[in-house]
């Protein structure tokens, strides 16, 4: 190791970054609701996310029991099959991934992290979540309006979406495009807090490439969705005055039960495209905390540092800027110039590069690691395996002609869930079990968390392989029931049932996991400071749970990257990053592992 | 299309700019102690101006966003843009109005002279106000001459641009407004960043302004700028 300005003489003096005026709480209020501490703001979005995110869950129970015993339960009618795909899908992917990793992760380990005492700017963070549970509310009051929630499908494709006939044509629409504007709002106040905050309220030493690869993760994801959003916002803002108005940005001329309506000379395409410039970057908002988190957790669990720290940096921001421009992958069934679909087919298949990169590091990371097999660790070699085979499935359908065929099947089910349900979602678990110990200062119960992992695991399996299956075989998507259709054999009917029994023992396994979350709150070992043994800052806190401030009198120095374990010739198998000296000598240089 | 690939081919260059600058080649499994006196993040700019600049940044995506589907349909053959009201001419020459004198305002607290900061903010200020009024009678005259957002894509892609961009506007008056109540009370130098920072946003405002005005009001053809584009393709 080579020392760098300070000698070896010793601590060096506090740090000098400039103290913040921390908007002290007084009383319970501001305390625990309206409170302008990052942490809590984090704990409150995290709530809120999963508690929508239980909705999202129960409405995926219900439509699974409609195509496994189609016909068997009759409160399921199309019209409510439709409505529970599209709040289902908006839910999980907007409200639930993208809030609990920005919003709730971000918030909680950013300061943490970094050194910092707060975000920087304290009410604008504490406004962002009081949007954010607005936005919630409305989307929840879609489901009392007269109507119902929209049925548009996710995507919110217009002209159907707003044409009478689709479900929620009336409320529910309007209440969901509001809801969307409101969340974007809401967001663009939290990513400028994150942003901000990581490249001004560093404390002395963490220079960027000392920086753990979750905040780099949702650093760049952060940029993205600052990005990305404006697009949603505006296809949002001119879907609803086509609803509202009755202006034609996306309507076409349109004869509807031999009425000519008034709409004309709109264009759905645009809205597809507005739509999916938001759409595709979206995934690796969600991915890139993932891929963040997870690096952190093998890390620290496997005793090793992390390999190819640099080319890991490297590969989330080049991920972050090739996302970009790989929209229209999305739309090869819209019709497009031929040069289009082979230019974006190939902006497609580049990604996988970089993450290749990253997979192939994590790879490396473990091998010849120290493995420590509980529960954070298994879910993060969950989401590994996981996110190579919805990877995998990816590089087929970014080729134009095998997505022809395949976009409207079951196939594509499997592999955006396997992608970016299933293993994000593995994240969001391994990082839960991985920082509850410094939120409550209690650990989770391992027992319970390790069925937790093997039954979402397998059965996540059990649920989304014979979906790859089923849309090979040509089973359409987005279908309300198959009936009797030739080209599909009986087995397949066997299938649906079989995932749909599965598919509600894993939502049952979640239920597991809450409980856990509550019953350890007064049960759960006491964890201490650090139990894990790791080496980034938040787990140097003086107090545990951290209090307001984070850091007592004086900010932490940083000396160190993030992952100095098992460095060789230094006793301790780990050493924080706020740590001068390790106990032992120093290493002869290029004696690290890279 | 093309202005949002180029709007985005800056913002890319700019931020691979600014990474090069940030020792991303560096080894720090390899190095250990602190590097310099300084803290990690650059404090020489305040959070506060860094915070606007991304603001800023985003509230340009959104107008990028909606110039390029505006710019989109307007090659369809339907095309039928409203006439332009002549309002919006004495709009624009109060917005740049409002901009300089905030430009002043800056310069006053700089120097410290309270009474010249005050009349600034209020001719500033009032000079948004009359904006806004302007924006609106402006639609006034559009819609009592037939020209109502239902009718045509372009009338409704006019409302639409001059709605978000008053939103914007709105939004920096409420800060105008808040910076004016602390006139008499604040520290000069806080005074100082606030002033700055609301000149920053109506200045950026302006500027967006005159970008969507003269792509509402003359349309300007970028077929050349498509053909260069498309050139290697054909």
């Amino acid at each position: 190791m080579s020392e760098l300005a300070h000698g070896a003489d010793g601590p060096i003096p506090a740090a000098e970054v400039p103290e913040m005026e921390l908007p002290h709480p007084h009383g319970w209020w501001t305390t625990y609701v309206f409170s302008q501490d990052a942490k809590v703001i984090g704990i409150q979005y995290s709530l809120t996310a999963l508690a929508i995110g239980m909705v999202a869950l129960v409405l995926s129970w219900l439509m699974r029991l409609q195509l496994g015993f189609p016909g068997t339960f009759s409160f399921i009618d199309p019209q409510a099959y439709y409505q529970f795909i599209t709040m289902h899908g908006m839910i999980m992917v907007v409200y639930l991934l993208t809030a609990l990793f920005l919003g709730g992760f971000g918030n909680y380990l950013i300061p943490l992290m970094l050194g910092a005492r707060d975000m920087v700017f304290p009410f604008v963070n504490m406004l962002s979540y009081w949007i954010y549970l607005l936005a919630v509310l409305v989307l929840v009051a879609s489901f009392f309006v007269p109507g119902g929630p929209t049925g548009a499908g996710w995507t919110l494709y217009p002209p159907q979406a707003i044409l009478t006939g689709t479900p929620g044509r009336d409320w529910g629409i309007v209440l969901m495009l509001v809801s969307l504007c409101l969340f974007i709002a809401g967001f663009t106040m939290g990513g400028l807090n994150y942003v901000v905050t990581v490249l001004q309220a560093r404390t002395r030493g963490m220079t960027l490439m000392r920086m753990p690869l979750t905040i780099w993760g949702i650093l760049t994801a952060t940029v993205m969705a600052l990005l990305a959003f404006p697009a949603l916002f505006v296809g949002a803002v001119m879907l609803l005055l086509d609803r509202v108005l009755g202006t034609s940005f996306f309507m076409p001329t349109l004869v509807e039960m031999g009425q000519q309506l008034r709409y004309g000379g709109g264009s759905p395409i645009l809205f597809q495209h507005l739509f999916w410039f938001f759409g595709h970057p979206e995934v690796y908002i969600v991915a890139l905390p993932a891929f963040g988190i997870v690096s952190d957790l093998i890390s620290t669990h496997a005793r090793r540092n992390i390999f190819g720290y640099r080319m890991m940096v490297w590969a989330i921001v080049v991920i972050g800027a090739l996302s970009f421009v790989v929209w229209a992958h999305h739309m090869y069934v819209s019709g497009m110039h031929p040069w289009f679909g082979f230019f974006f087919a190939t902006t497609t298949l580049i990604i996988a590069i970089p993450t290749a990169i990253k997979v192939y590091n994590w790879l490396l990371t473990l091998w010849h690691g120290n493995i420590h097999l509980n529960v954070p660790m298994l879910f993060a070699l969950g989401f590994i395996v996981t996110f190579v085979n919805g990877g995998l499935t990816g590089l087929f359908l970014g080729n134009v002609v095998v997505d022809v065929p395949l976009s409207d099947t079951m196939f594509v089910v499997a592999h955006f869930h396997m992608v970016m349900g299933v293993a994000p979602v593995m994240v969001i678990f391994g990082g839960m079990y991985h920082w509850y110990p410094k939120v409550t200062g209690r650990m989770l119960d391992s027992a319970m968390g390790k069925v937790h992992f093997w039954v979402t695991f397998l059965g996540a399996y059990a649920i989304f392989f014979p979906m790859h299956y089923l849309g090979l075989l040509g089973v359409p998507r987005r279908y309300y029931e198959i009936g009797e259709t030739s080209f599909v054999p009986a087995s397949a009917h066997d299938l649906n049932a079989f995932i749909s029994v599965v598919a509600l023992v894993v939502g049952a396994a979640q239920m597991l996991f809450l409980f856990n979350l509550i019953w350890s709150l007064w049960h759960g070992k006491d964890a201490g400071p650090n139990p894990w043994r790791a080496t980034t800052l938040e787990w140097q806190t003086p107090e545990t749970p951290p209090g307001h401030g984070n850091w007592g009198r004086e900010l932490p120095v940083v000396y160190r990257w993030a992952y100095d374990y098992a460095v060789p010739g230094v006793e301790q198998d780990f050493v924080p990053q706020n740590q001068p000296l390790p106990p032992r000598a120093q290493v002869a240089k290029g004696d690290a592992t890279p | 299309m093309t202005g949002t690939l180029l709007f985005f081919g800056g913002l890319v260059a700019f931020a691979l700019w600014w990474l090069s600058r940030q020792g991303l080649a560096a080894k720090p499994w390899l190095e250990s102690g602190v590097p310099g006196d300084a803290p990690a993040g650059d404090t020489t700019i305040s959070a506060a101006k860094i915070g606007l600049a991304i603001f800023m940044a985003v509230v340009s995506t959104l107008l990028v966003l909606l110039l390029s589907a505006y710019s989109m349909r307007m090659e369809m053959a339907d095309w039928s843009p409203p006439p332009r009201p002549g309002l919006l001419w004495a709009n624009t020459a109060v917005l740049v109005l409002a901009s300089i004198a905030l430009h002043h305002a800056v310069h006053a607290a700089k120097r410290g002279r309270r009474d010249a900061v005050a009349s600034s903010l209020l001719v500033g200020g009032t000079a948004g106000l009359f904006f806004v009024l302007g924006q609106l009678l402006a639609w006034r005259e559009l819609a009592s001459a037939g020209y109502l957002p239902a009718n045509n894509p372009a009338d409704a892609f006019f409302y639409l641009i001059t709605a978000l961009h008053g939103l914007h506007l709105l939004g920096g008056l409420v800060a105008l407004g808040r910076t004016g109540t602390t006139l008499r009370r604040a520290p000069l130098a806080r005074l100082q960043l606030s002033l700055e920072l609301c000149a920053s946003y109506w200045h950026f405002l302006m500027a967006a302004w005159i970008v969507l005005f003269v792509a509402l009001a003359f349309a300007p053809p970028l077929d050349w700028l498509v053909a260069l584009c498309t050139a290697p393709l054909r």
